[in-house]
């Protein structure tokens, strides 16, 4: 595997919009030509060399490639959006849309990640070593399909709205969020091993999501259904399970309801 | 002797009543009265006449005064922060007609501008959820005849919409409402003792932020599943008997306001109304509609949605549209420090944004388009006084039930004063020959 690395030399004034900054854009360009592609700032299209030292080139494919960011990026969007393979690896924090609509991959954050981070993620592995903002694993605007693979993992917090539309894949907390935990959603897993305020699971479909830690103000469409023993995560532990949104639609499956999950450790 | 003008349009309100008379100087240059309007629609008028009003273009000194200029210099000033800037938030429409705004999109796509309107901060979150869920909408028309089921969630028309309930909601004698508000049944739902809370048969003082929980709720009673004991404070009887009440009427409506769109849930409290809405079709008829504040920010949602697709917080930056609140909406903009120049037109966010926004407006090169003195025009690096749409020029503007109606004009400007649509047709044609007609 060949590694890119990319340093911050000349901060952007307003925000970079560099979502050429992927494997796949990459995959069979010497260092010269990675630092011509273009970015944007404002309406201007300039060119990644503008603000980043370009070292090392990159392998024949994107899964031969390995992209390493340094420097301050905090005003940085796009970063590996669209990726399909190879790895990405931040050193510092991104701003919003980082592996947005990723596909496969591995993609880590050792800071945090501003708003809409996996959005309509397809695939892969996106691990982010700080916190999340709100949106994360969500849909786009107006768009029913949230995250529909991979899986996303947050050491730290999250944000609101995770899991938005969520169809599939799985979303790991390892610290709280804030509200609405996967709202409409219809598929998928969102394991929080910390706490969630409240709206947790409201409007959702089906699905199955974890609270460890306590809800202070749980949805009213949600019955109590009987206590189960699971492993979750590498882990097992007791949990209570809930059928919900009792206030939602729900589809038929051999006769039988299906409702979403959502199961609270005991 | 005076004459009078006959079904004039107030551009006040969302509500846009079309029966308003007003009598007129001889000479057409002075609004003597004004009859049918409520109070705050005749101030508007009557606001126009203020002694001391600004007729020429102002342009801040380094000392924080004002200096006289001319349109011309106001023109160019403005053409060229908008050709020099990478990135300008053009920000308002709400108080202008459809025309001014279609003009101001043309100089948005040419500069790569963000086109923002005043939903940003009242009802952007509904546009969101209707996006998301879709909407079963009527006209205020079908409310008066046929609704006896009135829903009013998180807004307050006794003083927001003062004519809302005597000409649609609770009193008209309709059609099949031949009994006025004897045939309605009315619902409130705010945590507020407002005087729209003390004529509804039925107050849900809904616990602060819980509407979201309570929507749901109603849900969970339509389709028979259990309830907790209480949600959001209100005891699962109550909420049961309402639902019963609300599926026993023949037209039912919930109209709701920034109680609802801009409290904790945002879109999510609409996405749920809405389905909530959907559910009640199963058993009767049912509409929604939100309360629109500016007499035309519907319009601005209409003219942006069908030149560029969405209806607020148009990111064109880089000449295609793109749009996603969060991040192309103004105070996220503002608040990130991603724009560098701000344009506004036919809204007050000096009085409207909060004040770290507000800070960056002032540093940044700005110019403010607004027939007062306001608290944004007073932080604008330029301020260019312009003619009251619907007062002195006519246009068109949308009701908040998407209904166009036609702004009619009652008197003639100041000597010499130009309208939106002049000012920016001017801005726009300066700005061809500094692009070189690209
Ligand atoms: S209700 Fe609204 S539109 Fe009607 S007169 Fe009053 S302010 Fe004007």
């Amino acid at each position: 595997m060949e590694t890119v690395t990319l340093t911050m030399k000349n901060q952007p004034k307003l925000y970079l919009e560099a979502d050429n900054i992927s494997p796949d854009k990459f995959a069979g360009k010497k260092a010269s030509e990675i630092a011509a592609l273009h970015a944007y700032e404002g309406r201007d299209q300039t060119t990644l060399s503008k603000y980043f030292d370009v070292a090392g080139e990159a392998g024949a494919t994107a899964a031969d490639t390995r992209i390493v960011v340094k420097g301050d990026v905090s005003r940085v969007k796009y970063i590996g959006m669209k990726m399909t393979a190879g790895e990405v690896v931040v050193e510092n924090s991104p701003d919003m849309y980082t592996g947005a609509w990723m596909q496969g991959g591995k993609l880590l954050v050792k800071g945090n990640v501003d708003a809409f981070a996996g959005i309509g993620m397809k695939g892969g592995e996106f691990v982010i070593e700080g916190n999340a903002g709100n949106y994360l694993g969500a849909a786009y605007r107006g768009d029913w399909r949230g995250m529909q693979g991979g899986l996303i993992r947050v050491k730290g917090d999250a944000g609101s709205d995770i899991g938005y539309f969520m169809n599939g894949g799985t979303i790991v907390v390892h610290g709280n969020t804030d509200v609405h935990v996967g709202t409409h959603m219809e598929g998928g897993k969102i394991i929080i091993k910390g706490n969630a305020p409240s709206k947790v699971g409201g409007q959702m479909v089906g699905g199955e999501i974890y609270v460890y830690g306590t809800i202070d103000v749980m949805m009213p469409g949600f019955k109590y259904v009987h206590d189960e023993e699971l492993e979750v995560d590498g882990e097992s532990g007791k949990f209570s399970l809930f059928h919900g949104d009792t206030g939602e639609r729900h589809p038929k499956r051999k006769g039988q309801i299906v409702y979403g999950k959502l199961y609270l450790k005991i | 002797m005076s004459q009078s003008v006959t079904d004039v349009i107030c551009p006040f309100c969302g509500t846009l009543c079309d029966d308003l008379e007003v009598i007129v100087s001889d000479d057409g240059k002075k609004i003597e009265d004004i009859y049918n309007a409520c109070a705050i629609g005749a101030e508007k008028f009557m606001h126009a006449q203020a002694a001391g009003r600004v007729k020429r273009p102002r342009m801040q000194q380094p000392d924080g005064s004002y200096k006289e200029v001319s349109y011309d210099e106001a023109v160019e000033y403005t053409a060229q922060m908008l050709h020099k800037a990478r990135k300008p938030l053009m920000y308002g429409w709400s108080s202008t007609s459809c025309e001014a705004q279609s003009v101001g999109h043309e100089i948005a796509e040419k500069v790569g501008a963000i086109v923002d309107n005043t939903a940003t901060v009242c009802h952007g979150t509904t546009l969101i959820a209707v996006q998301d869920v879709g909407i079963p909408s009527c006209t205020l028309g079908e409310i008066k005849n046929r609704a006896d089921r009135i829903i009013f969630w998180g807004c307050n028309p006794c003083h927001a919409h003062p004519r809302h309930q005597s000409r649609y909601s609770i009193f008209p004698r309709g059609y099949f409402t031949n009994k006025g508000h004897k045939n309605r049944k009315v619902v409130v739902v705010d945590p507020r003792d407002s005087d729209t809370a003390k004529m509804a048969d039925y107050h849900f003082k809904v616990e602060q932020g819980r509407d979201y929980e309570l929507l749901s709720a109603f849900r969970v009673a339509l389709r028979n599943e259990p309830l907790p004991e209480k949600v959001a404070g209100i005891p699962r009887e109550k909420i049961i008997e309402a639902a019963d009440m609300l599926k026993s009427g023949r037209f039912g409506i919930i109209f709701f306001g920034m109680g609802v769109t801009q409290s904790l849930s945002k879109n999510h409290n609409i996405d749920n109304a809405i389905m909530l809405t959907k559910d009640l079709n199963e058993f009767t008829k049912f509409s929604i509609m939100a309360m629109r504040g500016h007499y035309n920010v519907t319009g601005s949602g209409q003219v942006l949605g069908w030149q560029f697709g969405y209806p607020f917080a148009v990111d064109l930056s880089r000449g295609f549209a793109r749009y996603n609140p969060g991040e192309s909406t103004s105070n996220d903009l503002l608040r990130r420090g991603e724009v560098d120049a701000v344009f506004v037109l036919g809204s007050d966010p000096g009085a409207h944004f909060p004040i770290s926004s507000v800070k960056k407006i002032s540093q940044l090169p700005s110019v403010c388009v607004d027939p007062h003195i306001t608290p944004t025009s007073e932080i604008s690096k330029l301020h260019v006084p312009v003619a009251f749409v619907g007062v002195e020029v006519g246009g068109n503007c949308y009701r908040m039930d998407n209904v166009p109606i036609e702004a009619r004009k009652v008197v003639d400007p100041p000597e010499g004063m130009l309208t939106d649509v002049e000012f920016l047709s001017r801005v726009n044609s300066r700005l061809e020959k500094l692009s070189g007609g690209k």
